[in-house]
This record gives C-alpha cells, sequence and structure tokens, in this order.
C-alpha cells in the first residue's frame, strides 16, 4: 500500500521535471540567442547589403539574406500550395472516404513527410544538373516547395477532412458539382485551417538551410532574377560563423535572433489569423 | 391532376457493407402533397430520403437497386445526370447546415451556380425566396452578415429559402425540425403547409403528432420494411396493418 | 427544360477535368518518394559500380581523391549521434507525455502544447548556434575535465544533446496522439479496481499504448537521422570511427552539405555523396513506413 504511494509519487515528480526540462530548453534557446543576438542587432543590419569587407568586420547588414529568404520561402509557398490544395480537395472531396487510394495516398505523403530536407536538397539538385539549371533562387524554390509539400498536403487534408459531410451534401442537394462544392463551400469553409498550414509551411521554408545549400547558391546581392543565386538568412548564419572575428560571429548570433523572431512572428500570426477568418465558418 | 405520383419507388434495395438497410421498397408520393416517412430510429428514414436525390452515393460502401422515379426518369439509372436531378429537389437537413457565406450568398449560391450572375435578378430572387421561407422581415438589413449569426430556427429557415432559390420541385425534409425549438418548429410548419400548393413535399419525422398535423400521405418504415401507405386520414383512423396499430398506440400512450 | 439541361453539361465537363487535374497531381505527388529514390539510384550508380557495395559500406577508407569511398566512420557516426539523442530524448518525452496526457490539468496542457509547437518551428541552425554558444564550452569546460579526457567539445555528445532537443516536439506529439488513442473506459475500469493513476498508466495505458509509442519512438530516430545543420555544427565533423561519446564524429548530413563545393570536381564524388543521400532515404522511408503501419492500426482501432 504504502509502496504504492512512493511509486506515484516519485514518478510524479519526474514527470514534471521532465517536462520542465523540456520546456526550459526551449526558454533557453530562445534566451541564450537574444542575450547573444542583441548587442549586436542594429538598424543597419536590417536595412543593408553587406558591403566590401563585410565577412571580415566591415560595415553593411544582412538584407541580401532576409529578402533572398523571404522571396524564396514565398515563391516554394505559393508554389507549393498549387501542388498541395488539389490534392487535399480530390482526397476528401472526389474520392469516396473508404477508397484504398486514399490511405495509400495518405501514406505516401506521411513517409515523404519524414524525408530529411537534406535529402530533398540532394534531390532537388540532381533535377537541377538534369535540367541544366545553375544554383539560383528557382533552383532553391523547388527544392523548398518539394519539401513542404508533404507537411501542406497532410495539414491540408486534415483540415478540410472535419468539413461536415452535411455541408457538402447541403451544396451536392442544390445541384452543385463536385468541384464547385470544393471550390467554393469546402475551401471556404476550411480556409483558417488551410492558411494556418500555409504559414507554419512558410516559416518552416525560411527556416531551412539543408534544403537550399546546394540549390539556392549564395550571393551578397539582393536576387533580381528567378536564374540568379539568392542569399538566405540560415546560410548567412552559418557562414558569418564560420569567420573567425568576433564582430562577423557577434552579427551571426544578431542574425539567428532575426530569423528567430521572424519565425515566432508567423507562427502567432498563424494562430492569430485563423482566428480572424472564421467569420463564414459555420460552426 | 389529383393523385398523379410525382415520385414513384419501384422495388428499391439499400446495402450498407452486409447491412440490408432498405429492403424491396415500393411506393408512390403524391404530387403537391406534404408525405410523412415515420417510423422508429435506424429503421431506414433517412437512407430512403436521400435515396430520393442520389446523395446516397456519397456513402462509404453503398449499394443500391431498384428504381426510383421522378417525373417517369429513373434516377438510379447510371445515365442520369445527378446535378440535374438535385436541383428538381430541395433538402432539409435534422440541423440547419448554412454555407461558410453570408446570408445573401448562400441563397444566391444556387441560382449562381446554375449560371444566374445579374445583380439585380440576384437580389430579386434572393429577397423572394427568403419571403417565401418567411425569413425576409427578419434578415432584410443585415444581408451581408455571415450566416452563422443566425439563430438555429433562422438558419433553418434559410436553408429552405437556399433551396427554394433554385426553383425545384420537391422538397424533402430529415427530420426538419429536431432540432428546433417549439416556436421555430411551429413557423417551419405553417411554411410548409403555406408551400404545399407548389411544391410536393417529402418530409421524414418520428413526432407521430407532427404527421397527424401536418401528412396528407403517410409512409411507415419498420426494420427496413414497408409496412404501409396510404392517405393520412386513412393512416392514422383506419390502419389496416397490426403494426401500425401497435406503432400508433404506443407512440400515443 | 430542355435548355436547361445543356447547361449542366458543360458545367459537368469541368466538374471532371477538374477531377482528372486533381488526380493527376495526387498520383503525382504521390509518387514522388518513389522518382526521388530513382533519381538518387540513378546519380548513385557510377560508384557504385566502381566498388562492391559491402566495401563502400563498410571500409573506412575515405579517400575521395584516390577514388576510395568507404562510408563506415559516417556511418557510424550517424549511429552515434542518433543513439545518444534517443537515450536522451525518449525517457523525458515519454515521462512527459504520460504527464500530459493522463496528470496535467486541461489548462497545464494548453500551455504546454503551443510552446512545444514552437519548439519544432525553431530552425535548425538557429540550434546549432545555440549547440555552439552553450552545449559544446560545457562539454569542454565541465564534461570533459570531469573525465579526465581532453576534447575540444564538438562532439558527439554534444550533437546528441542538441538532436534530442530537436526531436522532443516529433515524440511528444505522436506519444500524446497514442494516449489519447487509448479509450477512457479501460483507464476507469483500471482505476474502479483500485489502481493507482500510476498503476493504471504502467499497466494498462503503456501496455496498451506500446506499439504505438514505439512508432513515435522510431519517428523520432527517423528524424535524429537525417537532420543535418544543426548536428553540423557542433558535431566536429571529423572522418573517423568514434570510440566514445566524447569523441568528434561525421554523420552522413553533415557530409553531403559540407562538401557540395568540392562534389562537382572530383570524379565519383557526387555520385558518392549523392549515394549518401540515397542511403538516409532508404533507411528513412524503412522507418517511416513501419512506424506508419502500426500508427495506421491504432488509428483504425479506436474508430
Ligand atoms: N453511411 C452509412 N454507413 C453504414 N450504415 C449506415 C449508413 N447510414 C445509415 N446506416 C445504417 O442504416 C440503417 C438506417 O439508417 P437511417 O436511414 O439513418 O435510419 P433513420 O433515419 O430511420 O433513423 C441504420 O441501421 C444505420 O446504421
Ligand atoms: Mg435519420
Amino acid at each position: 500500500m504504502d509502496r504504492r504511494k512512493v511509486e506515484e509519487g516519485i514518478f510524479r515528480v519526474l514527470m514534471v521535471l521532465a517536462t520542465g526540462l523540456i520546456l526550459s530548453s526551449l526558454v533557453m534557446i530562445l534566451l541564450t540567442v537574444l542575450v547573444k543576438g542583441l548587442p549586436y542587432l542594429s538598424l543597419e543590419m536590417v536595412t543593408q547589403t553587406p558591403r566590401g569587407g563585410y565577412y571580415l568586420g566591415k560595415g553593411g547588414g544582412i538584407l541580401n539574406a532576409i529578402i533572398g529568404s523571404l522571396y524564396l520561402a514565398g515563391g516554394a509557398t505559393l508554389l507549393a500550395i498549387l501542388f498541395s490544395l488539389p490534392v487535399a480537395l480530390y482526397l476528401n472531396v472526389y474520392s469516396r472516404p473508404d477508397a484504398r487510394f486514399v490511405s495509400v495516398c495518405r501514406l505516401a505523403f506521411d513517409v515523404l513527410n519524414g524525408v530529411p530536407s537534406i535529402v530533398f536538397g540532394a534531390f532537388g539538385f540532381t533535377l537541377m544538373i538534369y535540367f541544366g539549371l545553375r544554383a539560383s533562387l528557382l533552383g532553391g524554390i523547388i527544392a523548398i516547395a518539394l519539401l513542404i509539400l508533404p507537411m501542406l498536403i497532410r495539414a491540408m487534408d486534415e483540415v478540410i477532412r472535419l468539413v461536415p459531410r452535411e455541408l457538402m451534401d447541403a451544396s451536392y442537394a442544390l445541384g452543385a458539382t463536385r468541384w464547385e462544392t470544393a471550390l467554393r463551400v469546402v475551401t471556404r469553409q476550411a480556409l483558417p485551417g488551410i492558411l494556418t498550414a500555409v504559414l507554419i509551411a512558410f516559416g518552416r521554408g525560411i527556416g531551412d538551410a539543408a534544403a537550399v545549400i546546394f540549390t539556392a547558391g549564395f550571393t551578397d546581392a539582393v536576387p533580381t532574377s528567378l536564374l540568379r543565386p539568392a542569399a538566405t538568412l540560415p546560410l548567412a548564419i552559418f557562414f558569418q560563423l564560420g569567420v573567425p572575428v568576433p564582430e562577423v560571429q557577434g552579427r551571426a548570433y544578431a542574425s539567428a535572433l532575426i530569423l528567430t523572431l521572424l519565425i515566432l512572428i508567423i507562427s502567432v500570426a498563424a494562430r492569430r489569423l485563423s482566428r480572424r477568418l472564421t467569420r463564414h465558418v459555420v460552426k | 391532376m389529383e393523385n398523379r405520383a410525382h415520385i414513384r419507388v419501384e422495388g428499391l434495395n439499400v446495402h450498407f457493407g452486409s447491412e440490408h438497410v432498405l429492403k424491396d421498397i415500393s411506393l408512390s408520393i403524391p404530387d403537391r402533397k406534404i408525405t410523412a416517412i415515420i417510423g422508429p430510429s435506424g429503421c431506414g428514414k433517412t437512407t430512403l430520403l436521400r435515396s430520393f436525390n442520389r446523395l446516397i452515393d456519397s456513402s462509404e460502401g453503398v449499394r443500391v437497386s431498384g428504381r426510383v422515379m421522378v417525373d417517369d426518369e429513373n434516377i438510379l439509372d447510371a445515365r442520369a445526370e445527378v446535378t440535374h436531378i438535385r436541383r428538381k429537389m430541395g433538402l432539409l437537413l435534422q440541423r440547419p447546415y448554412p454555407l461558410p457565406m453570408s446570408i445573401y450568398d448562400n441563397v444566391a449560391y444556387g441560382p449562381r451556380i446554375h449560371g444566374i450572375r445579374d445583380r439585380r435578378r440576384l437580389d430579386e430572387i434572393v429577397e423572394r425566396f427568403l419571403s417565401k421561407a418567411s425569413l425576409w422581415d427578419e434578415v432584410r438589413q443585415r444581408l451581408s452578415q455571415p450566416a452563422s449569426v443566425l439563430s438555429l430556427g433562422q438558419q433553418q429557415r434559410l436553408c429552405l429559402a437556399r433551396g427554394l432559390a433554385v426553383e425545384p420541385e420537391i422538397i424533402l425534409g430529415d427530420e426538419p425540425t429536431s432540432a428546433l425549438d417549439p416556436q421555430s418548429s411551429q413557423r417551419i410548419e405553417q411554411t410548409f403547409t403555406e408551400l404545399k400548393s407548389d411544391y410536393t413535399i417529402v418530409i421524414v419525422t418520428h413526432i407521430l403528432r407532427q404527421a397527424r398535423r401536418l401528412a396528407d400521405h403517410v409512409i411507415f418504415l419498420y426494420l427496413g420494411e414497408l409496412i404501409e401507405q396510404g392517405p393520412a386520414w386513412d393512416f392514422f383512423n383506419n390502419p389496416k396493418q397490426p403494426m401500425t396499430r401497435e406503432y400508433i398506440k404506443g407512440l400515443i400512450s | 427544360m430542355k435548355r436547361l439541361k445543356l447547361f449542366p453539361i458543360s458545367r459537368r465537363a469541368k466538374d471532371l477535368l477538374a477531377g482528372k487535374l486533381m488526380l493527376l497531381l495526387t498520383i503525382l505527388a504521390a509518387l514522388l518518394v518513389l522518382l526521388m529514390v530513382a533519381g538518387l539510384y540513378l546519380k548513385s550508380r557510377p560508384v557504385l559500380a566502381s566498388q562492391p557495395l559491402a566495401e563502400l559500406l563498410f571500409s573506412t577508407k575515405w579517400r575521395p581523391f584516390r577514388g576510395q569511398f568507404g562510408f563506415f566512420p559516417f556511418i557510424m557516426g550517424t549511429l552515434w549521434v542518433t543513439g545518444v539523442a534517443v537515450l536522451i530524448a525518449v525517457p523525458l518525452c515519454l515521462l512527459t507525455a504520460i504527464y500530459l496526457s493522463e496528470y496535467a490539468p486541461a489548462r497545464v496542457r494548453e500551455w504546454v502544447k503551443p510552446l512545444i509547437d514552437i519548439l519544432a518551428g525553431i530552425p535548425s541552425v538557429v540550434f546549432g548556434v545555440w549547440g555552439m554558444l552553450v552545449v559544446v564550452p560545457f562539454i569542454k569546460d565541465s564534461v570533459a575535465p570531469f573525465f579526465k579526457v581532453f576534447s575540444t567539445g564538438y562532439s558527439i555528445l554534444a550533437g546528441g544533446i542538441v538532436l534530442a532537443i530537436m526531436i522532443f516536439p516529433v515524440i511528444i506529439h505522436v506519444a500524446l496522439e497514442v494516449f489519447r488513442a487509448v479509450p477512457q473506459e479501460v483507464r476507469e475500469a483500471s482505476l474502479a479496481v483500485g489502481a493507482t493513476r500510476w498503476q493504471t498508466v504502467k499497466h494498462v495505458v503503456l501496455r496498451k499504448a506500446l506499439p504505438g509509442v514505439a512508432a513515435a519512438i522510431v519517428l523520432g530516430i527517423a528524424r535524429a537521422f537525417g537532420e543535418t545543420m544543426a548536428v553540423l555544427m557542433v558535431v566536429g565533423n571529423v572522418a573517423k570511427v568514434p570510440g566514445n561519446v566524447l569523441d568528434p564524429a561525421y554523420p552522413l548530413p553533415a557530409l553531403i552539405a559540407n562538401n557540395y563545393g568540392e562534389m562537382l570536381s572530383i570524379p565519383l564524388y557526387d555520385s558518392a555523396l549523392m549515394l549518401a543521400a540515397l542511403i538516409l532515404l532508404l533507411v528513412i522511408l524503412l522507418f517511416n513506413l513501419l512506424s506508419r503501419a502500426v500508427l495506421a492500426r491504432v488509428e483504425r482501432s479506436i474508430r
């Protein structure tokens, strides 16, 4: 009797400790980046491109990488939406829910979702060679689009699956086709969830480094064409860290702070936006 | 014209997987009357109703055989065009399901899908059918608000207006008042009686009193079988089957 | 009536056409995995032809200039780092998941879950920065001296710690789903015969959830296997078979990422790196398929 209570108590303490440890790792990471990065953060960092000698400690900023990352993740997200929304709609509106095809596809997307970004990078690289493309904004967009495609499909699939069957029936009962129902009713009802998924995918696209290391290249200029190389924030951090000059390393921390803030803002926006867009959604 | 059948069902069988849900049903539903389908829950009323507009097609693992004749067209025929069939029938579900858009767009949804783009014509349609569903006066000031702000009873009337706006000949209702408060139910019932001079109305209900109040014609299902059908007065006052007698008594006491 | 009937035909054509297109996209997307395997395989054929597979996998000689590509140090590096990460992450994640699903009040759960989502969203590079700033010096200045050895801090242990934190969200997320799939009645039945909470968890919930928990862990392993940037930044990148956790290592993803620059100038080098990517992909596919199959069964059992 007593032993049972002791065991219960011990495990309860362990569980709370484990949870605390996991949460404190998050806090620690955020605090470290903040404390180390803040002293080096300046307006110059976010408004200027690297000037001559930037990587030796001279002036300039990482505007090239910020813009590059936004272009790259934005382009990749748009591209991935074009593919993922039709797929999610097909699985939930056009297919019968019990179809074997649907579960096989879901499995395929789950598995694809587990593929690491370095492999997407390598595959994107072979694609680029095949099509005779050099490391460029376009190459990076393709690699990142491939990377976020499975997570977008699965996330959209999950929200579209929650659209009540009766809502679709109500539209069919008026003589609407599946296409019309998918476009005007299902997408609309699922819109908040879809947008959340899109924003999260966008964040993931900004943060990823391994998939763009082969495919996007790096440059100190703000990209002006899809076929030119583009800098990205994660790689900018990586390269600055590799320079044994304290000033440059400090700016790497500041860049990490910028990247983290960007991601946090996006994830908060994802929650906010989805709440605001529920105006028309039927409960 | 008095006794023309609008819907005629011949030898309808529906299976869900191994479950035989509707067993060899044959019946007819008169034109411009209110027909009530009654029976205990789980006996196949919803299934029967959904086979009238082929919404049953979208259920998992369903098999359907037999004929459902609407205006002398067998709608179960594989060649039949479903969107055109469905357009002929408005549908009200147990719970109102407004579409995720404004009140106005809900009513205009069907007409727009069927090719009407002219704003003035749409305005006119929206007003006409909201009035028919006796909702116009309550919403005329806030047509652009999301449909979800309406009360349940109002939403159900909105769904009725939405269904009427594609100019169906038949209105199908699957226990359309079961989620509503007594007052809203009464308004819906009243609207049905007003509409029956223009439409064939079929409602599923398990409330016997509602069937008595509304129905001109009654269909009684039990465990997937058709037990009895006939004019309401005969059905309630002079049932032919012992089972019907039991059922009527059982629910009255 | 007749006039109206013409209209639906073009709408129907649109419906059918859209359906066909969407089906095509769906099939393409679902086949993407196979396409990736095929593409990487084609690219790695030259190096596969140059020497036997066993030598590629088990030789320790990595001399690209002489055409010798022995992956063994890299494979071992990956296994060590992943192993350390899993050893750290699994107990912590299981305890946390049990706490959140069985003990924590709803309010706590609602607070903790978004925080774990945030952790999942932090970019790999930022984990790497943190690892370099905190974990590496900690190992160099505290852990290594404690064991009376020298270490630069850039080590398997550093990689494992950083990686463990990165896979927390994966394991916790899946484990929570699995626990949720255990019916409430089962718990109540156990509590009703006088078992304590923890006994119920140990004997009933965990027992029922075991396959799913295993799947969660395997998914965590798969994720750890392929993680690149953060590990690369703290693990030292020395192409030698490691002997203990304070040694540096050179995992496969880091190998690929670090050498993209040179790979086109040395014959067979690019092919070897694509083979590394293929190996990663195949192992991860296998792990994912296994755990997804188990999870699909878990999900079916609750429906
Ligand atoms: N989509 C479905 N899949 C499997 N079985 C179903 C489905 N819909 C209805 N059924 C079964 O068919 C029978 C009749 O259901 P239903 O027509 O909804 O009855 P009612 O509307 O009279 O309550 C029930 O036993 C129900 O379990
Ligand atoms: Mg029913």
